[in-house]
């Protein structure tokens, strides 16, 4: 809404000045439809202005680059920008934040929003006047500044919550409270699906103030003190049903071979003639397994909401990706009208997609219904490596044929996914209270990347959709991709091996797209490709890998190259640098860029080299960090990026994109330095050495 | 109760705990209302929770509110502020070295207490320093930049 228009242009700066319309008592809730000007912005007496926007913060750099766009389009100086993210009551529902969506989807509409504002201060536009406040629809067409004009966007301006973080005043969820609330825990059974049999509540009697709560087979405790909480959640007495539901990781392969089959879906289809004869007709035939594992979102921070439930609503303090749709799926579950449900934002740990966020707020809610007051959750490092929804396991069988030069006359990937089914995915708690709810499934767009990114013949990807899937699983950043570049990736390494031909070369000589050459030359050079160091230094063994790829073979072109050093005794790989290009089109920020490349890097490196959940028949049996390692300190690479700036072009998200090449990178590195093709992730020790010694 | 008296960040406190075992950390969080330390294992592995007691880096989350009577405590908070950080979080802000932040807390106060003990370290050295301090976003490269250029040195 903008009322009293009041514009001053002062040497080609638009200064704007609007009194902040109050609304009457009936209209106290702020429009949050994505269709309204206001919806998006207000724009204050002082000059200053407030964008709202239903994405988050998750630590991507999305507050300032958000910022960066909006004070652009107004021309006005960034600190005139605040920003409120998330909050269900305010801001408009710009889908969860995911699938690098941040910018593309939430900073786009707010730069229009901008644009239509700055339209109509310019000029008399249309509108519904009421008294002196005009209406403004956002406007499709409303003209976007030029970029060569830009003086905000593209600058790596500071991100303003990092002096917060690094001196212990930014506010996590984990930090919140509220006056009466109490301190909650769920006690979460021994087996999935296991029923609660009995409760001996008299095994925590000497700790003070705690309360037990039992709905169904949900079992929480809450206290005022915190330390009692944790205390009378590990000591309460209670017994459970055996339950052996799961396949244990061991057999998980054999397990998604022989799983139920939903659907298939044919992926891609593309030059085919006659891929029979193609493929009987090849010079050369090359087929190969790779395999990824279930992995959790590993948060350093688990999972923590406060809920206060009250008068027939609730409002909810989350770091959700999806704070919007955990509003109306929190409203179903709980029979709450959804103008009485409300979720607001605040920063949480690192969450790379859907981590245990929105079960640990279905755990607070039923806690404090139960108990009338509000409850703060906080899951433990157990509850959130054991029970968070995992990034899916992945399995896929590619084979491909080439003719005497080398070049791909056939390619077939087959890969198996867990199912898509409609509605939210189900949360831990009201299953174990037996309250009715979605049992839908959603992990992202896990198909994409599964063909060659070059010239090839008869290419074709088929998808096996899973009935069953063991663990529940949900989006893990960059889903599916990550996996699928890395069968992709280092087949094609393979092909190129097979042809003699070298790695680089081979893959250049299958790109026509300027972009992609552009980024695999860029990345090369950088590192220096085709300097090879000593082959053998001691025990290890030294070796250059690279891969490309072209995000959803639709966004971000990323190519790196990687220099590893593999120990032949211990097995262990040690990734020593990373050269990295990577073009997503119009740079918002570039600090903020680079430091999501070399998150996407570092931690896709922890992912390839050592993370893999472990369950057997009954749990997950990977729940610290010492079952679920990471990478630590010791094993950070070097890491030099090369960002290409295209401010003509569309910006497209880069939070996830720089994560595809990097299993693919190492596997290739690893193939250089000793002939030994690793196909299975993590590459442990023992599989680095099982694969030395059959090579 | 029992009441435990120790120094937290320069001033003296008094607090009141029904379980001499309960961890530090949740005195501090709670009783004192400082977040800097965070909860993240309750387990001493991925470093978090980490203040200095008496100058020397400790796992909040695993220290006993009755082992801290009588010493000095400093947290995240009791370094700095936005408007002037200590040099150590000036660094880490120069080189905008957090994402999420989380860990933030435990790469600093461990920072401060490598720094202490060696305050010109190689890089080699900063990474065996920080090797228990876990980060899942991936900030390493500028972590390691932030001490270096704290220690005054490159990395």
């Amino acid at each position: 809404m903008i009322s009293r228009r009041d514009l001053l242009k002062t040497g080609g700066a638009i200064v704007v000045s609007f009194a902040f319309a109050r609304r009457s008592a009936a209209q106290t809730a702020k429009p949050v439809d994505p269709k309204e000007v206001d919806s998006f912005l207000a724009f204050h007496a002082d000059g200053t202005v407030t964008i709202y926007i239903g994405k988050v913060d998750v630590g991507t750099g999305l507050r300032i680059a958000v910022r960066q766009m909006a004070a652009e389009e107004l021309d006005i100086p960034i600190e005139a920008v605040t920003l409120i993210e998330g909050d269900t009551a305010l801001t408009p529902d710009q889908g969860s934040t995911g699938g690098s969506t941040g910018l593309t989807r939430g900073g786009v509409e707010v730069r229009l929003a901008a644009a239509t504002a700055r339209q109509a201060l310019l000029k008399p536009v249309a509108g519904r006047r009421e008294g002196d406040r005009l209406f403004l629809k956002v406007d499709p067409k409303a003209p976007l500044k030029d970029p060569s004009r830009y003086t905000v966007v593209g600058k790596p301006i500071l991100r303003p919550d990092v002096p917060g973080k690094c001196t212990g005043r930014q506010a996590y969820v984990q930090d919140f409270s509220l006056e009466g609330m109490l301190h909650g825990r769920v006690i979460r059974p021994r087996a999935f699906g296991a029923k609660l049999l009995s409760v001996d509540e008299s095994s925590i009697r000497s700790i003070p103030d705690v309360r037990v709560v039992r709905e169904g087979s949900f079992l929480g405790v809450v206290a005022k003190d915190e330390w009692a909480a944790v205390r009378a959640a590990r000591e309460l007495k209670a017994t459970w049903s055996e339950r052996q539901g799961l396949p244990g990781n061991a057999g998980l392969e054999r397990y998604l071979r022989e799983s139920a089959i939903d659907h298939d879906e044919v992926v891609v289809e593309r030059a085919r003639n006659d891929p029979a004869a193609a493929m009987s007709s090849a010079a050369k035939r090359l087929s190969a397994t790779y395999r990824w594992p279930n992995q959790s979102h590993g948060s350093i921070g688990p999972s923590c909401a406060v809920a206060d439930v009250r008068d027939g609503g609730a409002t909810v303090w989350s770091s959700s990706q999806g704070t919007h749709a955990l509003r109306t799926n929190l409203a179903k579950v709980f029979a709450l009208p959804l103008d009485k449900v409300r979720v607001v934002y605040l920063d949480g740990s690192g969450s790379y997609g859907s981590n245990g966020n929105d079960d640990v707020a279905a755990d607070a809610v039923l806690l404090s219904k139960n108990v009338g007051q509000p409850v703060r959750v906080q899951w433990t490092r157990q509850d959130e490596l054991g029970w968070d929804p995992k990034g899916p396991q992945q399995l896929l069988d590619l084979r491909a044929g080439i003719d005497a030069d080398g070049r791909i006359v056939a390619w077939e990937t087959e890969m198996w996914l867990p199912a898509t089914k409609p509605g939210a995915r189900p949360l831990l708690s009201p299953d174990a209270a037996g309250i009715p709810q979605d049992h839908g499934q959603s992990s992202g767009l896990l198909s994409q990347n599964g063909d060659p990114p070059y010239a090839a013949s008869n290419v074709r990807v088929v998808a096996h959709y899973l009935k069953d899937t063991p663990l529940r699983p949900s989006n893990l950043r960059a889903p599916g991709k990550i996996a699928n570049v890395f069968a992709v990736e280092s087949f094609t390494d393979q092909l190129a091996a097979a042809a003699g031909i070298d790695p680089v070369a081979y893959r250049l000589r299958g790109l026509t797209d300027p972009r992609a050459i552009e980024v695999l030359k860029r990345a090369t050079e950088m590192f220096g490709w085709g300097v090879k160091p000593p082959l053998a230094q001691g025990s290890l063994k030294v070796g250059h890998g690279v891969a490309y790829m072209r995000y959803k073979q639709a966004e971000n072109y990323v190519a790196m190259a990687m220099e590893v050093a593999v120990d032949q005794v211990t097995g262990k790989i040690l990734v020593r640098r990373v050269a990295c290009a990577h073009d997503c089109g119009l740079v918002v920020n570039p600090d903020a860029l680079r430091n999501q490349i070399e998150g996407c890097i570092v931690q896709t490196l922890s992912r390839t080299l050592h993370e893999e959940v472990k369950f057997d028949r009954s749990r997950v049996t990977s729940v610290d960090w010492v079952s679920y390692p990471i990478l630590t300190f010791p094993e950070v690479p070097a890491i030099e990026i090369a960002l290409i700036n295209r401010p003509e072009l569309p910006l497209v998200g880069a939070g996830e994109a720089a994560s595809a090449p990097v299993a693919a990178a190492v596997a290739n590195a690893v193939f250089d330095a000793t002939g030994a093709r690793l196909r299975t992730v993590p590459f442990t020790p023992e599989r680095v050495k099982a694969a030395m010694a059959g090579a | 109760m029992a009441k435990y008296n120790f120094q937290v960040n320069g001033s003296g406190v008094s607090v009141e705990s029904w379980d001499p075992g309960q961890p530090l950390l949740y005195v501090l969080r709670n009783t004192l209302g400082l977040h800097g330390p965070k909860f993240g294992c309750g387990l001493a592995q991925c470093g978090a929770c980490t203040v200095l007691m008496d100058g020397k880096a400790v796992r909040s989350c695993l220290t006993p509110v009755r082992q801290v009577a009588g010493h000095a405590i400093t947290t995240l908070e009791g370094l700095g502020t936005p408007e002037n950080p200590d040099p150590v979080q000036a660094a880490f802000i120069a080189e905008q070295a957090a994402q999420c932040g989380y860990c933030t807390n435990g790469m600093i106060m461990s920072c401060k207490s490598l720094l202490t003990q060696t305050p010109k370290p190689t890089l080699d050295q900063v990474k065996q320093g920080l090797a228990g301090n876990l980060c899942k976003c991936g900030t390493h490269t500028r972590i390691l930049r932030a001490v270096m250029r704290a220690a005054g040195g490159q990395a």
